[in-house]
């Protein structure tokens, strides 16, 4: 027999080797799985953790591992603060769609006129979308106590509605024939979020960075970041110390919020180029496993957005090389937030054989 | 004593790391009541724990009337009729006392059968007890009733009593008393643990004193003063607290008429508090957990706001202040519950003294944290405390409750405050860290600032304060001097004694 005993503080090792053993169980069980599924798992393996990065056609691939690590590591920054208070944002998805709505929204209404102002005012209109998408959930928890998660949740299908609509209505192209969607805003030089779209650099990717380092000096540095910690550990201790709780959650749900529509305009005025109905993808999901996957780290947080940008990208490569079907990569993706969970166990607790009891 | 119920025999227990217990021998004979002394960390709860059949032993032997005694489980050991009292009741709030005692049993009977024996086992050994009522709604001494009835109906031969006093007003105290004498009367013997040496020396009839896991010695409570049990106890010469007679200094924090609504449904209304704290005086505020205690301290430190004039310092309207500009203005505060209100578990001990000390100490500039003057400063308490510790840098939860208490009084007295507010300071601290505190709890008073002290140990509000006040139902009475009270007066002043009476010792 096997007991758990409890560790007198938390394994700093454990702390940095758990991710690295969850990612080890995810691919010796994804390899179990599409071996089961008919596939060789090690070439299934290697297509999907290394072709995109070591293929030779990794030239077409890498430019792709920032445009989808982006805007996963850009929410994940943001949720990492809630979630480290115990502040659960699960709805950044729909904060993410109504961002690139209003971002585009701002973009579309100065087209077609050129002016280096016009990006920077659909930045500020896409965080602030968030910003209010995610104030909904915020506010309903500290005035009426009722529970962010659900709420949150919600209006994520509220925003698909909002983008449906959108896309079919009043940001559709006016030249489109008809056609659903906006005007492609990668089109108009004053308001695509691209750098240099040959490398896969744009606005986004610089802003995912300066997310991960100004998290980095906030939660390490800042007193809000050690109020935010001390929230999520032990809530009474916070409010003894002097935090507001109902400020605590609107500052969290601001950021994260923000965060995840700055996100959403990235997008929608590179990579995606306009608001379709099938804008969304899942990132603001998928951003919620590369938190934990990341620890709630900042640096931790930027592997793990790199990590996940792999497996989509790999994912995609095993459906269309190998005919995989797409929700064995969702499961994959799955699979790794699980065993991050469960071997998550390590840090607090050791392994220990069970005693025998002397007679 | 002839008739020996329980024999231990050279009985050894080792955590990784410690001796819990090493080589226990004593009996306890049959009616029997015998204390079991020592300080925290002493091994008196491993060795209960192997009695009840919650722990094995590494060696060692015991029987129970003549015959080998090993129980696997606790519910081995029930079944050969020992009972325990455990110090933190296992009661569900929300459920009445007969189902509570229900959820206890193998088999329980129906409810109206388990309804009926409560009552015919409270009337008996007079405790009185309606087993239709919530246990939400019962006082500390209601509840630890409902623990000792579920154990009385087992009909046990050794009641196992882990401090059981503690939670109780003086006038509960006796209530318990004669129901214990009349049990032991009966034949059941009694083990009974507690820190407060008084009451050993009232109840039993032999102790036997346990330190680092071994009995360093047995004693007759009844002739052994409390003073030589206590040094048998900690093995060196206790220090007792000196309190030097000071200047008491003009009044600086009063509260006129605090009222305030219970914060949650299990919570306590404060209602009409009106006090005046002076400057160098130590004010002992008594009562039974659960009469408004933490409601206070709330209200105190700012966690509770409640209207500005309820509560002035320093001649200013504070009431409605943050917990942070009252600690910039010097009042201080220190909750009763260690992990997880006054202190964060699983952050360092730097971590926690930025939680509290920020402001005074100025921790940070413009927002952003100094780290090393935050370690300094952890490190300074350590230090000055005698915190036993490795570094400031080991979680708060590594450390033992005494530690820890001494940690968290220690880190708001390095702020040199006006005022300090402090619930249970000593709460399961051992002998020797509750002497440290009480001194220095006393020396911040001799040094010009007030201290509120908020206990249900009365003797050690007796020992350190000047004047004295209960708490009940959310009511404080009137102060008087320390000096002077008689049990008698503290316990009229607590009101304990009403909706109760003293068993009816006939038998």
């Amino acid at each position: 027999m096997i007991t758990l005993e409890k560790r007198p503080q938390p394994s700093r090792v454990w702390t940095f080797a758990t991710p690295v053993l969850a990612v080890v169980l995810t691919m010796i069980c994804g390899g179990l799985l599409f071996a089961a599924l008919g596939q060789n798992p090690f070439v299934t393996i290697r297509t999907i953790f290394l072709d995109p990065l070591f293929s030779e056609f990794a030239w077409f691939y890498r430019p792709q591992l920032l445009i989808k690590g982006a805007p996963l590591v850009l929410i994940a920054i943001g949720l990492s603060f809630g979630f480290r208070a115990g502040i659960w944002n699960i709805g950044a998805e729909g904060q993410y769609i109504v961002g690139a709505i209003c971002g585009a929204a701002v973009g579309l209404a100065f087209y077609p006129t050129e002016s280096f102002m016009i990006f920077p005012l659909m930045v500020i209109a896409g965080a602030l979308g968030g910003f209010i998408w995610a104030m909904i959930p915020g506010v309903l928890r500290v005035k009426f106590g009722t529970n962010e998660i659900l709420v949150s949740l919600m209006l994520v299908y509220v925003a698909e509605q909002l983008l449906a609509s959108m896309a079919l209505g009043a940001l559709r192209n006016p030249e489109g024939r008809g056609f659903p969607g906006s005007r492609n805003l990668t089109q108009y030089p004053s308001a695509t979020s691209w750098i240099n779209e040959g490398v896969g650099m744009h606005w986004g990717v610089v802003f995912a960075f300066i997310a991960v380092i100004f998290a980095y000096i906030t939660l390490s540095r800042h007193i809000f970041g050690f109020h935010v910690r001390l929230s999520g550990q032990s809530p009474r201790a916070a409010k003894f110390a002097g935090v507001n709780p109902g400020l605590l959650v609107l500052i969290c749900m601001g950021i994260s919020g923000a965060l995840a529509g700055l996100a959403g305009l990235f997008e929608v005025a590179g990579p995606a180029g306009q608001v379709s109905i099938d804008f969304n993808v899942g990132y603001g999901f998928t951003a919620i496993i590369v938190a934990f996957l990341g620890r709630l780290h900042p640096v931790g947080i930027l592997l793990a957005g790199g990590l996940m940008a792999l497996t989509y990208i790999g994912g995609e490569i095993a459906q269309s090389n190998l005919g995989l079907p797409g929700a064995a990569i969702q499961l994959l993706q799955g699979m790794l937030l699980f065993f991050l969970l469960a071997v998550d166990v390590l840090t607090n607790y050791r392994v220990r054989p069970k005693h025998k009891v002397a007679t | 004593m002839t008739d020996v119920l329980l024999q231990l025999r050279g009985l050894t227990k080792a955590y990784p790391g410690v001796v819990a217990n090493k080589d226990v021998s004593f009996d306890i004979g049959r009616g029997e009541v015998h204390a079991l002394l020592g300080e925290n960390g002493a091994g008196k709860s491993t060795l209960v724990k192997t009695i009840y059949g919650l722990v094995k032993p590494d060696s060692g032997a015991m029987t129970l009337e003549g015959s080998s005694f090993q129980p696997p489980e606790p519910r081995v050991a029930r079944a050969a009729g020992v009972a325990m009292v455990f110090q933190h009741f296992s009661l569900f709030d929300a459920l009445n006392v007969a189902e509570n005692i229900a959820l206890g049993m193998e088999n329980p009977p129906p409810q109206r059968e388990i309804a009926a024996q409560v009552r015919a086992v409270s009337d008996q050994y007079g405790l009185p007890l309606d087993p239709t009522r919530i246990v939400g709604e019962l006082s500390a001494g209601e509840r630890q009733r409902v623990e000792i009835i579920r154990c009385l109906l087992q009909d046990p031969k050794l009641l196992i009593m882990d401090e059981p006093t503690s939670v109780l007003t003086p006038q509960e105290v006796s209530i318990l008393f004669e129901t214990l004498r009349k049990l032991s009367a009966e034949g059941t013997a009694i083990l009974y643990i507690s820190h407060k040496l008084e009451e050993i020396r009232t109840l039993c009839d032999n102790a036997t004193v346990l330190r680092l896991g071994e009995v360093v010695g047995t004693c007759d409570p009844r002739t052994t003063s409390a003073r030589d049990m206590a040094e048998l106890m900690v093995g060196t010469k206790l220090h007792v607290p000196k309190k030097a007679t000071r200047e008491t200094g003009e009044v600086i924090l009063s509260l006129k008429g605090l009222s305030a609504k219970a914060p949650h449904r299990f919570g306590t209304a404060l209602r009409d508090i009106t006090v005046d704290v002076q400057r160098g005086e130590v004010l002992g505020i008594g009562g039974v957990a659960g009469n408004g205690q933490d409601e206070l301290v709330a209200a105190l430190s700012g966690e509770m706001p409640t209207s500005a004039a309820m509560v002035t310092y320093k001649n200013q309207p504070i009431g409605q202040m943050h917990p942070n500009a009252r600690r910039k203005i010097g009042l201080l505060a220190a909750p009763e519950e260690r992990m997880g209100h006054a202190a964060a578990p699983d952050m360092s001990l730097t971590e926690n003294a930025i939680m509290t000390a920020t402001t005074r100490e100025a921790l940070t500039s413009r927002g952003f944290l100094h780290w090393a003057k935050a370690r300094r400063f952890a490190e300074g308490v350590i230090k000055t405390f005698d915190v036993r510790t490795p570094g400031p840098a080991n979680a708060a939860r590594s450390l033992s409750g005494g530690n820890l208490q001494k940690f968290v009084i220690g880190r708001e007295i390095m702020q040199a405050p006006d005022v300090l507010v402090v619930n249970q300071p000593t709460w399961g601290v051992d002998a020797s860290a509750a002497a440290a505190i009480r001194q220095a709890l006393l020396d911040l008073a001799a040094k010009g600032a007030a201290v509120i002290v908020i206990s249900q140990d009365l003797d050690e509000l007796m020992e350190i304060s000047d004047r004295f006040a209960a708490l009940n139902e959310g009511r404080l009475s009137k102060p008087r001097p320390a000096s002077g009270l008689t049990v008698e007066d503290i316990g009229l002043m607590l009101g304990g004694a009403h909706d109760m009476e003293v068993a009816h010792v006939d038998a």
